[in-house]
């Protein structure tokens, strides 16, 4: 019997590069002792082309036709779904690397330790995205979090960094528990990891089976806690506050939307003949997430909280593509889910420039001193409120779609609603920017800041302008094309 | 009920009787002088040298982190050599890939300075 065969190894190269690439990382700072900082972000940087290279040899081997591909007996797959949400996760490792340095200077504190945890963390998205197996989307769940964890207390000699990471362990420590205990009932009711062995076991079981009800609830409660969605949202304001800067920005697109990739394969996966009891316990809590997202955003004086509970009402948005269920929805969550990362990221990229405060008061007068840095924080305002001709509107578009298609009318009217609510609390940003006077430090960039800026500003309007190839890119992500 | 639960249900069973039976029944039996000595939480005769919730240094968590690590290397460790013969060469690489990645931690916690005492 073979344990290891070619087609697993190639599977496993992304994530076997990452890991590798990570060790290396913790340890040239010693072997190279006063290396410069930059050569540890170019060699993290080549550690993520190496993977990227991995990965497009797996994009080419499915477009050549020859089907998905799976490793260890079913316990990894490489669908076109999973490869969607490892370039995204690429993309975003590689644009919060570039910014971390000059910030870590700035916080006076190593790189080293900081980029082995970003190439760890990106190590378990990897299989979250890829895992069709019980225990290892559980494994990569809690490599990406255990690195989060460490990643958001990095600044140790400030409490706020000290206080969001212990409260993002303790509960995420007890959402972990939750979702295996979750995993645990699925196995039970079918005796076997395999989401494919799971799909069979819960079609057998009928809708309204208590035990699967259960095993929903738990499951779903676990990944839940993890895009933040209400209520299991508490973490999420304190944690973005306290934690550095980028690794907010890290913790908002990637880790969101691995949490997502996990939910999609569970709902959609094993748990779709289950669709008449999650369809509207989803439908509730996305409702729930944007109200409070959405109405406490309004009243935040720090930016950080602010996007924290911007984030948290995106998290509603895309859970309704996700309640839609038809094909557009599911496009749609691929969508929103692109559009968010590249918007969240600029947006906080534009909160790093600032060398003050980190209140929205702070931003005051930045039209005045930098016209483009406003500029570009205007863009990324619109288009998280979902205005064209950005990135952001066709987010909202398709899961706007896809209700209407399903007949969801309420929801959607709700949803446009909120976008109202959104607009005024994005706006009172633009009008201290440029309607303000005040006398604040000057923002920092450095080159690697500027870059990114670029980048992501550049992706938000070509993608709002030019929508075809990103849009033909997710809907090809749905689970289940090989 | 499935079938194999009835020994665990018994084996609960006793486990909960057991010692309420015994505890119920001292309390019946005995009698009851309580004096301060006696209520003290170590009754052994000497007297309590300081209280129990003492400061001990927070380097401890490294060692017991430390710990920790290589005690789950040994769990690894173990049922390999259980099954060395029918995991052959694959087993022999996959050991030596995981105590790498262990030897790299433990090369950072080394220079990092986490084994010096003070």
């Amino acid at each position: 019997m073979s344990y290891y065969s070619a087609t697993d190894h190639f599977v496993l190269l992304p994530a076997i590069l990452l890991a590798l690439f990570g060790c290396a990382v913790l340890l040239l700072d010693f072997v190279f002792s006063g290396l410069r900082r930059a050569a540890l972000l170019t060699f993290t940087l080549l550690g993520l082309a190496f993977c990227g290279a991995a990965l497009w040899r797996q994009q080419a081997y499915l477009n050549s036709g020859l089907g998905e591909l799976t490793a260890f007996g079913g316990a990894l797959t490489i669908d076109r779904f999973a490869l969607f949400f490892n370039w995204l996760f690429l993309g975003a490792s590689a644009l919060v690397a570039i910014v971390s340095l000059a910030y870590l200077d700035r916080k006076k504190t190593g790189p080293s330790e900081y980029y082995a945890l970003m190439l760890f963390a990106q190590c378990g998205m990897f299989f979250l995205a890829a895992g069709t197996d019980l225990v290892t989307l559980f494994i990569g769940l809690e490599l990406m979090a255990l690195s989060f964890y460490v990643m958001v207390g990095f600044l140790r000699r400030e409490k706020r960094s000290n206080e969001a990471a212990m409260k993002y362990l303790l509960l995420g420590a007890f959402s972990s528990g939750i979702l295996a205990y979750g995993f645990s009932i699925l196995y039970g009711i079918s005796g076997s990891t395999r989401l494919s062995d799971i799909a069979t076991a819960v079609a057998a079981r009928g809708a309204h089976d208590p035990v699967l009800f259960l095993a929903l609830a738990t499951t779903a409660a676990g990944a839940l806690f993890k895009i933040s969605a209400v209520p299991f949202h508490m973490w999420a304001p304190d944690a973005y506050e306290g934690a550095p800067t980028t690794v907010t920005a890290y913790l908002a697109v990637a880790s969101k939307a691995a949490a997502f990739a996990l939910l999609l394969r569970l709902l959609l996966g094993p748990l779709e003949s289950a669709r008449a009891i999650w369809s509207p316990i989803l439908a509730v809590v996305a409702v729930a997430t944007m109200t409070l997202g959405n109405l406490a955003a309004i009243s935040q004086n720090n930016i950080k909280r602010l996007l924290a509970y911007s984030s948290i009402a995106h998290a509603g948005y895309i859970l309704l593509g996700l309640v839609a269920g038809n094909e557009t929805g599911i496009q749609g969550v691929s969508v929103y889910l692109l559009v968010y990362t590249v918007m969240t990221t600029g947006a906080f990229f534009v909160v790093l420039t600032m060398s003050g405060g980190e209140d929205i008061a702070d931003l005051g007068g930045l039209a005045k001193r930098k016209p483009w840095l406003a500029m570009l924080m205007l863009l990324f305002l619109l288009s998280l409120a979902g205005l064209p001709p950005t990135a952001g509107f066709w987010g909202k578009y398709y899961i706007f779609l896809a209700l209407i298609q399903t007949g969801h009318y309420t929801l959607a009217v709700i949803a446009t609603l909120y976008i109202a609510v959104a607009l005024y609390y994005y706006f009172r940003i633009v009008r201290f920017m440029f309607a303000s006077d005040a006398e604040n430090p000057a923002p920092e960039t450095s080159f690697g800041l500027r870059l990114a800026l670029g980048v992501t500003a550049a992706l938000t309007l070509g993608i709002g302008l030019y929508p075809e190839p990103f849009l033909k890119m997710a809907q090809s992500s749905l689970i289940g094309t090989p | 009920m499935p079938p194999g639960y009835l020994p665990l249900f018994i084996f609960l069973a006793v486990a909960i009787l057991l010692p309420t039976l015994t505890l119920v029944a001292a309390r019946l039996v005995r009698p009851s002088a309580p004096s301060r000595t006696k209520l003290e939480p170590y009754e052994c005769g000497i007297k309590a040298a300081s209280n129990s919730r003492g400061r001990y240094t927070v380097r401890f968590y490294i060692i017991a982190i430390l710990f920790v690590i290589f005690d789950v290397e040994t769990i690894f460790l173990l049922p390999w050599a259980v099954q060395y013969r029918t995991l052959g060469w694959f087993g022999v690489a996959e050991v030596f890939v995981f105590l790498s990645i262990l030897i790299v931690g433990y090369i950072w916690a080394y220079k990092k300075g986490a084994f010096e005492w003070v």
